[in-house]
């Protein structure tokens, strides 16, 4: 599959070997290049300045920082919150996935098409969203106290329930998602065999099914655990006093203690990159290949039962509602005027006039703009970006370098974004010897680059997984048939992962347009995205604005998934 | 005629007298394991030549050397005169039918036969481009040549397997290969139409007069397809003849094995080189056997040692009227039908033998019987 890289001929090598040659040689340059700026010197970066103090070599500072109480603490929060967090994800999404997945039933289908509503929800517009249906002055507050005759809201919307409730709305779908393929793809034949060999339902479900499942349920178990250790908006929304470490380092660097957030910065990279490497192990322990594929395919089981089927049926619409919920909120607060919504259960006065505002206005548009524009280079730039990865490291012999070049590649994906952000601006806020004078802090460039950091590693996923599945003889087909690299490139593997390589960029771009956690750490003027938009509304008790931006940004990713699916199935 | 002139004929004819593709001692490891060893094989022009093997054999691997599509460690591989050895596969000019067709997906049928065409049509090498033929008649005339005129628009997903299976041909033929390469292309149809492909394959190939290479672990599909065969076994080439050449004398155990089930007896010889009959004692049962052997076959045989004799189930005859040939008494252990033959299992004295028959409705598990060995069936083997 490499035959034009690397192969070279004695007699002809003159024609045919050098270009070979540079081709690959540039893509190693390019590849080490951006790996070197992006990712190995504000890493190291961040993890030298740590262990500097007055200028010389010292881990005293480091450990200084962390005999700090408060930063022990967060620490422990954070692995507290994100562990409890994987615990009730997991009670509500795998229970879901078997009852969605394995029945049909009225409902049904109502259920699954929002179920992974939460994983385009961009957190902030989530947290917004949230505050509104269940905070102390939402609308269900507001209910229950008009109804009962309260003197004050029943409940606050702050600490440990309300982040814990967030995070299970928010990452549930990791469980219910993974669970899900994982039950399709079990070989229904075994469960059979078992059954067959005398095994009762929960016998099978413990001894069968679930040890079948356990790759899905780890991957999940890992996503969740990173997503809710690199969570930010929720803890600074409505964490209360439980502060984590996202929301520490962040503060830090508000008030100006560099110290600290450095040291916070390299805390909560470590304690993501063990979770990574000890979920990687067990996962390994656990892997088990089928041992023929040539099984049964597990149909949806009816349910006859009328009792079972209404159960189900009602439960089925009351989860859709409680998905649909916040977003409906959203939409409704978005159409009432600033500052009329105090202590009723629902706004009172509605306009278009946010709409109308954030069309109109320079300012409002701008934001908009800005969101596009960058979430847009940044996907790009991945794009690009991932198929040089590839044409390196998914082909040909596995070679030393190709594993480290793809392990510093998935290396952001580890790290919360909050560190990505602190690092490369703690790397390039000063002149230093990599970059001369250039200064990328303050700039507008700092975010799409972050955001490309950031995100480039699904990108890169996609691209690769799309290429294993290719079957190599295509390439070597179109080589015995006279194409050269490039003609086997452009009309053999690039059509064929397009698909994937296109579904994976344009998650990334629908993520990248409400990102919030990096951006809140780099923006400038110039760049201020929604998300720092729908913020400050929100600090500004502009409400309906708030909501307005957030509706805007949830029709744009809305109308992303629509082109996507449908560029999908064209493709297919 | 000046003297340049003259050298370029002579080495026009040179070209002729020689074999179109040569593989001269190609060796190929993967690792740890030698998948071809010093293989040297020469194929003619216009012969369909086959590699057969059980899998693992290394004949894919040298299909792969011959497409360019892996490098031999060792050895060189050469082509009408010109070593092409380590020449990038696309610059060969080869025709390759895969096993799993490895038909573009994201292409009609069209596409897929015109892809070739198109890769070298900007070359200005193309067939097409020489004789001014455009490349949707090329397209044409492969399908037509391959029975699937107007199943230009149709996706490849949509064909059945063996109308991929006729695209991946055309698609190979389409670009007028010098060499036509097959990758047990066969091997995912069914029995029927594997049967009906497997002709249909050699008339076009004689037809169009090209030379192929067919790599197959089906004796039978070899023996109806080629012109000669060379036999694989663990990266060597056993043996390489013509297909009836290779079933009645087989040059040595692995083949005698592989091609059909031979009965393989083990043996000792009991007379001298120069006797005019060869007698020998098997080492199962203790049977005397006369051989039909040469001079030099026996001259060559170990003193003292073991060798192997193969005779073939269908040259045994059972209750036949009494002959010169080897009478060994044997008893009927068991008997499998098979529609038109029947096997039978014999244990003469310990000697288990095997017997293909016509009719068995007479016989019986448990008879007894007289098995009739002809001594000019009986192959002499060296010992392994």
């Amino acid at each position: 599959m490499t035959m034009g890289l690397n192969k070279t001929n004695p007699k002809r090598s003159r024609r045919f070997a050098l270009p070979a040659h540079s081709k690959s040689f540039l893509l190693y340059v390019v590849v080490g290049l951006v790996l070197l700026y992006g990712i190995i010197y504000p890493t190291a970066h961040v993890f030298i300045a740590a262990l500097q103090h007055d200028g010389g070599w010292s881990p005293a500072n480091f450990f200084a920082v962390l005999s700090q109480r408060a930063v022990i603490e967060s620490a422990v929060t954070s692995i507290a919150v994100s562990v409890l967090t994987v615990l009730l994800c997991g009670l509500a999404g795998v229970p879901l996935a078997f009852l969605f997945e394995r029945y049909a039933f009225p409902g049904r289908r109502l259920f699954a098409a929002l179920a992974a509503l939460p994983l385009v929800l961009p957190p902030l517009v989530g947290t917004v969203a949230f505050i509104f249906l269940c905070g102390e002055s939402g609308i269900l507050a507001r209910t229950i106290q008009h109804a009962f005759h309260l003197t004050k809201a029943p409940w606050s919307l702050r600490g440990w329930g309300a982040l814990l409730l967030f995070h299970t709305y928010t990452m549930y779908p990791f469980f219910y998602v993974l669970t899900g393929a994982g039950l399709q793809r079990v070989d229904a034949g075994l469960a059979e065999a078992a059954r067959s060999l005398g095994a009762s339902r929960a016998r099978v479900l413990f001894r069968v099914t679930l040890p079948q499942l356990t790759p899905s349920l780890i991957a999940a178990a890992l996503l969740t655990f990173m997503t809710s250790m690199a969570s930010f908006s929720a803890p600074l929304m409505f964490g209360g006093n439980v502060r984590v470490l996202t929301l520490e380092i962040f503060s830090a660097r508000q008030r100006g203690d560099a110290s600290v957030a450095l040291t916070e910065t390299v805390l909560l990279s470590l304690i993501s990159l063990i979770a990574l490497l000890f979920f990687q192990r067990y996962e390994g322990t656990r892997r088990f290949v089928a041992a023929a594929m040539k099984g049964t395919t597990r149909r949806r089981e009816q349910l006859k039962s009328g009792k079972a089927r209404l159960l189900a049926a009602f439960a089925a619409i009351v989860f859709s509602v409680v998905l649909a919920l916040p977003i409906v909120t959203l939409l409704l607060v978005s159409f009432s005027r600033d500052g009329s919504w105090t202590t009723q259960t629902l706004p009172p006065v509605y306009t278009v006039a946010n709409f109308a505002r954030l069309a109109t206005d320079a300012d409002a548009r701008s934001v908009f703009v800005n969101s596009l524009l960058m979430a847009g280079i940044a996907t790009l730039a991945a794009l690009v970006w991932s198929f040089c990865v590839t044409a390196l490291t998914a082909t040909g012999k596995p070679s030393r370098w190709k594993r480290l070049v793809s392990v510093l590649v998935l290396l952001p994906w580890a790290l919360p974004g909050t560190v990505v952000a602190v690092s490369i601006a703690e790397a390039y806020g000063q002149p230093n010897t990599l970059t001369g004078s250039f200064i990328l802090v303050g700039t507008f460039w700092i975010l799409p680059v972050v955001y490309f950091l950031r995100f480039m590693p699904l990108v890169v996923r996609a691209v690769q997984a799309s290429i294993e599945q290719l079957d190599g003889a295509l390439e070597e087909a179109a080589a015995v048939l006279g194409a050269n690299w490039w003609r086997r490139f452009w009309r053999v593997r690039l059509p064929l992962v397009a698909p994937g390589a296109l579904a994976g960029a344009l998650l990334v771009f629908v993520i990248a347009l409400g990102e919030y956690v990096a951006s809140v750490i780099v923006f400038t003027p110039d760049n201020r995205p929604v998300s720092i938009a729908i913020a400050s509304a929100m600090r500004d008790f502009n409400l309906g604005t708030a909501a307005a931006y957030g509706v805007i940004l949830i029709a744009m990713i809305v109308i992303v998934m629509i082109v996507a699916g449908r560029l999908e199935s064209r493709a297919r | 005629m000046t003297v340049s002139e003259l050298r370029r004929q002579v080495s026009a004819l040179q070209r002729l007298r020689m074999s179109l593709l040569s593989l001269n001692s190609i060796s190929k490891r993967f690792g740890a394991t030698t998948a071809v060893a010093d293989v040297s094989i020469a194929v003619e022009r216009g012969e369909f030549f086959g590699l057969l093997g059980p899998s693992g054999c290394g004949k894919t691997t040298t299909l792969r050397m011959i497409a360019g599509l892996e490098l031999p460690d060792k050895g060189s591989v050469e082509f009408d005169g010109r070593e092409i050895t380590t020449l990038p596969s696309e610059q060969r000019g080869f025709g390759m039918v895969f096993q799993n067709y490895a038909l573009f997906p994201h292409l009609n049928v069209f596409e897929n036969v015109a892809f070739g065409l198109r890769a070298r049509a900007k070359r200005g090498s193309s067939p097409t481009v020489r004789e001014g033929v455009s490349i949707n008649e090329r397209v044409k005339q492969a399908l037509e040549l391959v029975q699937l005129p107007g199943f230009d628009t149709r996706r490849v997903d949509e064909l059945s397997g063996g109308q991929q299976q006729r695209v991946a041909i055309a698609r190979a033929i389409a670009i007028e290969p010098s060499l036509l390469l097959f990758d047990e292309p066969l091997s995912n149809l069914d029995v029927a139409l594997r049967e009906e492909t497997r002709r249909e394959l050699r008339s076009l190939v004689k037809r169009l007069n090209l030379t192929a290479v067919y790599v197959t672990h089906d004796q039978e599909e070899a023996f109806a397809l080629c012109d000669r065969i060379a036999v694989m076994s663990e990266g060597l080439v056993q043996q390489v003849g013509a297909p009836r050449e290779l079933y009645e004398h087989p040059a040595n155990v692995i083949v005698a094995k592989f091609l059909g089930n031979n009965n393989l007896i083990r043996a000792m010889r009991l007379t001298s080189s120069n006797d005019p009959v060869a007698s020998f004692k098997t080492l199962d049962g203790g049977h005397t056997l006369t051989v039909g052997a040469t001079h030099e076959q026996l001259m060559n045989l170990p003193v003292n040692k073991p060798c192997w004799l193969a005779i073939r189930p269908e040259t045994i005859t059972i209750n036949d009227k009494p002959s010169n040939d080897n009478q060994l008494a044997a008893r009927i252990e068991h008997i499998e039908f098979g529609g038109a033959t029947s096997m039978l299992m014999l244990n003469a004295n310990g000697l288990k033998l095997e017997v293909l028959v016509l009719r068995a409705s007479e016989l019986a598990p448990g008879q007894e019987c007289v098995a009739a060995l002809p001594s000019e069936q009986i192959r002499l083997l060296p010992a392994d």
